[in-house]
């Protein structure tokens, strides 16, 4: 196979949530969640934030710069653990 | 258990379709045209479903799309904040309808595809329906909707698991559900003709896992065994009354599309109770809540927690009591009832019961 592994993000891809996925808020359980064909993630704000940057227009090193400042912490290895286990489950593609 | 919340409602707005297919999940005694709720039935249905937390639809049937008001429901459902999935044949989507879905917001279409083999699929199908659903997948793909095919294999399609996943791929399907068929019902009926075997089963296994590999990142592949090949039932949807409710085309509420052949259950009504009332109070839906019903071996089983003592419809469809254990159960007793229908099967011939409604004629 000659593309790319969309599952292995490194620091300079650029992930996109799956095109069959959507994030919302869910009123009854008040918590973001992120809807897919038969399936649904109940999110926390952590996650929630993370995956609303993966829009296509940032790479993993630059969401984790956007988050560190937003939450004055290093969220390096939180970021990156988070993306690869959404990864791992294509919800989330490398770009 | 008080508490539960649902996550998936699956709405067969209709049981009338143009497919005859003898593993058909509808029930043996199809609800009729006359009798099925309105639009504005299904629109309350909609927004109790989401009030009680469901965050999947499935429109379903039946086919779906002979339903004329269709698109007014997907619009709720989309201005309710659900998922919603066509489960469709494919018969009926023009382009008209598919653009006017997508703009109401309609996310996902499922379409059924029978067999690679496009004469082995008219003959389950029971109609010419071949080109139409060719069609019907180039406009799914065209207009940007989520695309997944589904496929219930069986006896007859098994053989061809890499090129039923193949043509998946080629209709330019995101994801495809393979499911062995569920002998309730219309496949119950039509079983000793359905039922692979167990050489077909196991290479079927291999098939499926290397397609995984193959076309991962590309297009995703579930894969759902034959349970009666299996030692352990399948745990259903987390258990009776947990996670999933079914409303029938005239407004019965079931916690699985299998559950009206349990006749020794009162499954309660749309049109005489909200589905709040129904899925928290109903006698039909705590029946099998919890495991306080359980019998032996399930209550001292320490896989009660994994399966829940399986299938609640197998288990009455099989033994004629809902609270014994599901006969797939290599720990029962009853399995003995799965072996023989076992050793039955790969003896009879081809030779299917189709579904059809009482009393309309028969056209295949």
């Amino acid at each position: 196979m000659t593309t790319p592994d969309s599952r292995r993000l490194t620091p300079d891809s650029v992930p996109r949530l799956w095109r069959m996925a959507r994030l919302d808020f869910d009123r009854v359980r008040q918590r973001p969640v992120l809807l897919y064909p038969e399936g649904a993630v109940l999110l926390n704000d952590t996650g929630a934030a993370i995956l609303e940057l993966c829009n296509g227009q940032h790479t993993v090193r630059e969401i984790v710069h956007i988050l560190t400042e937003r939450y004055h912490a290093d969220v390096s290895d939180d970021v990156t653990e988070y993306l690869a286990g959404m990864a791992e489950r294509e919800l989330v593609r490398a770009g | 258990m008080p508490g539960d919340i649902p996550t998936t409602l699956l709405a067969e707005l209709t049981h009338r379709c143009p497919l005859h297919c003898p593993y058909c999940s509808n029930p043996l005694d199809l609800v009729r045209a006359e009798s099925e709720l309105s639009t504005d039935d299904w629109k309350r249905v909609f927004t109790q479903a989401r009030g009680l937390g469901v965050l999947q639809l499935g429109l379903s049937g039946g086919e779906p799309l002979l339903r004329k008001d269709l698109e007014e429901m997907a619009a709720h459902a989309r201005s309710e904040g659900l998922y919603s999935t066509l489960v469709t044949s494919g018969l009926g989507l023009t382009r008209a309808r598919a653009e006017r879905l997508k703009e109401v917001g309609l996310e996902h279409i499922q379409i059924s595809i029978q067999d690679s083999d496009p004469l082995v699929a008219e003959r389950i199908a029971g109609v010419r329906s071949v080109k139409h659903k060719q069609a019907a997948a180039a406009l799914v793909r065209e207009l940007g909707f989520a695309f997944t095919v589904n496929v219930v294999l069986h006896r007859a399609n098994l053989d061809r698991l890499a090129e039923i996943i193949d043509l998946a791929a080629d209709l330019g399907a995101d994801r495809i559900e393979l499911a062995n068929t569920q002998y309730y019902g219309w496949g119950l009926r039509n079983r000793s003709s359905l039922m692979p075997t167990r050489d077909q089963v196991e290479r079927s296994r291999e098939v499926a896992e290397q397609a995984i590999q193959r076309y991962r990142g590309r297009m995703q592949i579930t894969y759902v065994l034959p349970d009666y090949y299996e030692p352990y039932p399948k745990a259903c949807y987390g258990g009776w009354g947990k996670l999933y409710l079914v409303v029938t085309p005239n407004g019965m509420v079931l916690p699985c599309h299998g559950a009206t052949q349990i006749d020794t259950l009162q499954f309660d009504n749309v049109r005489d109770h909200s589905l709040e009332w129904i899925w928290t109070q109903s006698d039909a839906f705590n029946a099998f809540r919890g495991d306080s019903w359980m019998k032996e071996p399930c209550r001292s089983c320490p896989r009660k927690a994994v399966d829940f003592g399986g299938c609640r419809c197998q288990a009455f469809a099989l033994t004629g009591d809902a609270a014994n254990t599901d006969p797939v159960c290599t720990l029962t007793p009853l399995r003995r009832i799965v072996d023989a229908a076992l050793t039955q099967a790969v003896e009879e011939e081809l030779e299917y019961s189709y579904r059809y409604i009482a009393g309309e004629p028969q056209q295949v």
